[in-house]
């Protein structure tokens, strides 16, 4: 056993007595630190499993360039000249951040599962700083991943225009924080892996699939319309598909039919009240989040 | 037990407070009373064992004392405050080990201690030698840099102490800190503990299960059913058995236990499949045992007083035959599914 040879050597190490540390009492610079830390776990963990980095590329890369080539001679007619690629690039980029911040929230659950989580719930720390630490950590894990689809503008036809590319990241990265708040939401009452991921698959595709990631929202028949207008991802993939679209060269048919814009009873909802309905919904649900980590025992 | 005499260890002889103060401590569970209403002091230095079969109450009871469970009734006091009204400051003073790791396997051990201080506050410049002086102890500061995930469950078990020593609690809580470990790895945890009391100004709080580590504590109390029964210094309960044990084998349990009684007037029962009886000076009488029981006899064994034997005196069962009592068990098993959390 390991531990037959160090038993001699503490000794040793005993006599000296190192002075005690003490702790101070708790303090906003006690819960930056707590935040700080959990954050840099975050990190640490997500630069270790580099397999996870790739994966969870798979998918975006799939619906882009498969899907977005594959669907590209039947969608044609409808395109005005538009490569559907790049039609579909915003939607992906969406779709990417947000399954990437799910899945960060997921660990929550992995934590509770292996114990871990007991380890941060006990600590004379906040679970407020714990629940900040959480969203900052899946947020920057998702935007950086978001920042790998960024670079690829360039191959689905999107200029790298340094505007352009400052308003994507910071649509991603709103989007990346509200989704891991929602994750962060919806783990602190599951117990199960499965369960966790059943829950948001039933949550997270039916979102995606409305939100018109994948399509233009004008025209749609009145159910359709409906629940995209309260689908909370539309406001994110709309003002992602404007910025986009606003540094694209096309015909003004191709603008029209592609980026229609949503509308609320035929008033246009401009992009800056979507990118804050995003971050006004992300903090109900961190708030929510954090008052369920309170609670628990 | 000598503490250096240091003014800090001067000023904590001095408190006024108990390290643990317990006061009519209750918690109930719907229908069930894991703890029904206890009461003791724990003395500041002191290593005190809290003793009894699993579901006996002793994780619910750590579990107040920890703040991580709310008691239904009763009150508590850890290093001087409330478990309920100063939760945290009860959490910055107090180090755990629970019986289930809590470590992050993909972390290394460095990265966990580290993550550690950070949650707790310990001054930056301090987190580098506190780590390596408690590491050392423990005898992990060779394996720091290796991801948690690779240690055995006995390197595991002695990182969480290390690493619930890293913010100087007053007060170590250990629950069950060597259950589902092997004899030899269970032994070294003792020896980092008594270490530990020779060079850190601390109370250890422990339960366990195990008779026999129980006798490494200065002071145990025997719980049974959520109530303590009784609460005393190792050898001072053992003297109160004062008698052998004598335990034997028969064709016929039911007719040894009545013979028992009527030759020699001693009062038998049934314990680990075994008849089973206390007299004193057990050597001398075993030869008259065999003379005049009048049944035949299969095996027999004599034993000096055990705190096993303490727990059979004051509770009527011994440990492990209350562990398979199936009622028990199942209260074990309610407790822990509403308490797991």
């Amino acid at each position: 056993m390991t531990a037959t040879p160090s038993v001699t050597a503490p000794r040793a190490a005993a006599q000296q007595q190192i002075a005690a540390v003490r702790v101070p009492a708790q303090s906003l610079r006690g819960e930056l630190r707590a935040i700080k830390i959990v954050w840099q776990r975050e990190m640490i963990r997500f630069t270790k499993d580099r397999l996870r980095i790739v994966t969870s590329l798979v998918q975006p890369f799939l619906f882009l360039f498969v899907l977005g080539t594959g669907l590209s001679r039947l969608a044609s007619a409808g395109t005005h000249g538009v490569n559907l690629r790049t039609f579909v690039y915003p939607g992906v980029l969406c779709m990417a951040v947000m399954f990437i911040a799910v899945f960060s929230a997921a660990s929550i659950v992995w934590d509770r599962e292996f114990g871990f989580l007991r380890e941060m719930m006990v600590a004379p720390v906040r679970r407020s700083s714990l629940v900040l630490g959480k969203c900052f950590g899946g947020a920057t894990v998702a935007a950086f991943e978001g920042l790998i689809l960024i670079a690829l503008a360039g191959l689905v036809g999107v200029p790298y225009a340094p505007v352009l590319l400052l308003e994507m990241f910071g649509l991603e990265l709103l989007l990346a924080f509200s989704i891991t708040a929602f994750g962060v939401m919806a783990a602190a009452r599951v117990r199960q892996m499965q369960s966790f991921m059943a829950l948001t698959q039933m949550i997270i595709m039916p979102m995606f699939f409305v939100s018109g990631a994948m399509f233009p929202v004008s025209g749609l028949p009145t159910w359709l319309a409906i629940l995209n207008r309260i689908d909370p991802l539309t406001y994110a993939v709309d003002p992602m598909r404007r910025a986009v679209f606003a540094h694209l060269h096309i015909s003004n048919l191709a603008r029209h039919v592609l980026d229609p814009g949503v509308t609320w009873f035929g008033w246009h909802v401009p992009g800056l009240l979507e990118a804050g309905m995003v971050a006004i919904l992300g903090l109900v649900m961190l708030a929510i989040a954090i008052w369920q980590f309170a609670r628990v025992e | 037990m000598s503490h250096p005499a240091s003014p800090n260890g001067a000023a904590l002889a001095a408190a006024p407070h108990a390290a643990v103060e317990v006061r009519g401590l209750a918690k109930r569970y719907g229908e069930i009373e894991a703890v029904r209403g206890i009461d003791f002091d724990v003395t500041q230095g002191e290593v005190f064992g809290f003793l009894g079969p699993n579901g006996a109450g002793k994780s619910t009871t750590i579990s107040m004392l920890c703040t991580l469970v709310r008691p239904t009734g009763g009150r508590a006091s850890v290093a001087g405050h409330d478990v309920v009204r100063e939760r945290d400051a009860v959490r910055r003073n107090i180090g755990l080990v629970f019986q289930d790791t809590t470590l992050d396997g993909y972390l290394t051990a460095a990265q966990n201690m580290r993550l550690h201080a950070e949650l707790y506050g310990v001054p930056r410049e301090a987190i580098r030698p506190r780590m390596r002086q408690v590491m050392e102890m423990v005898g992990l500061w060779d394996r720091r840099d290796s991801q948690v995930n690779t240690f055995s469950g006995g390197m595991k078990r002695r990182l969480e102490i290390a690493r619930g020593l890293m913010h100087s609690p007053r007060v170590l809580f250990l629950d069950e800190p060597t259950v589902g470990l092997d004899p030899q790895t269970r032994a070294s945890i003792w020896t980092y503990i008594r270490q530990l009391k020779e060079a850190e100004e601390i109370t250890i709080f422990l339960t366990t299960h195990y008779m026999d580590e129980a006798e490494n504590c200065d002071r145990i109390a025997i719980i049974d059913k959520g109530q303590i029964v009784v609460l005393d210094t190792p050898a001072r309960l053992k003297e109160a058995v004062g008698k052998d044990r004598v335990q034997i084998k028969t064709d016929d349990d039911q007719a040894a236990i009545a013979a028992l009684r009527e030759r020699f007037g001693l009062s038998a029962q049934i314990a680990e499949g075994a008849v089973t009886f206390g007299v004193s000076a057990g050597e001398q009488f075993v030869p008259r045992l065999f003379a005049e029981l009048g049944l035949p006899i299969r095996s027999v064994s004599v034993s000096r007083p055990s705190l096993d034997d303490v727990f059979l005196l004051h509770t009527g069962s011994t440990i492990r035959d209350a562990e398979e009592h199936p009622a028990v068990n199942r209260q074990r098993m309610m407790a822990r599914v509403m308490g797991g959390r």
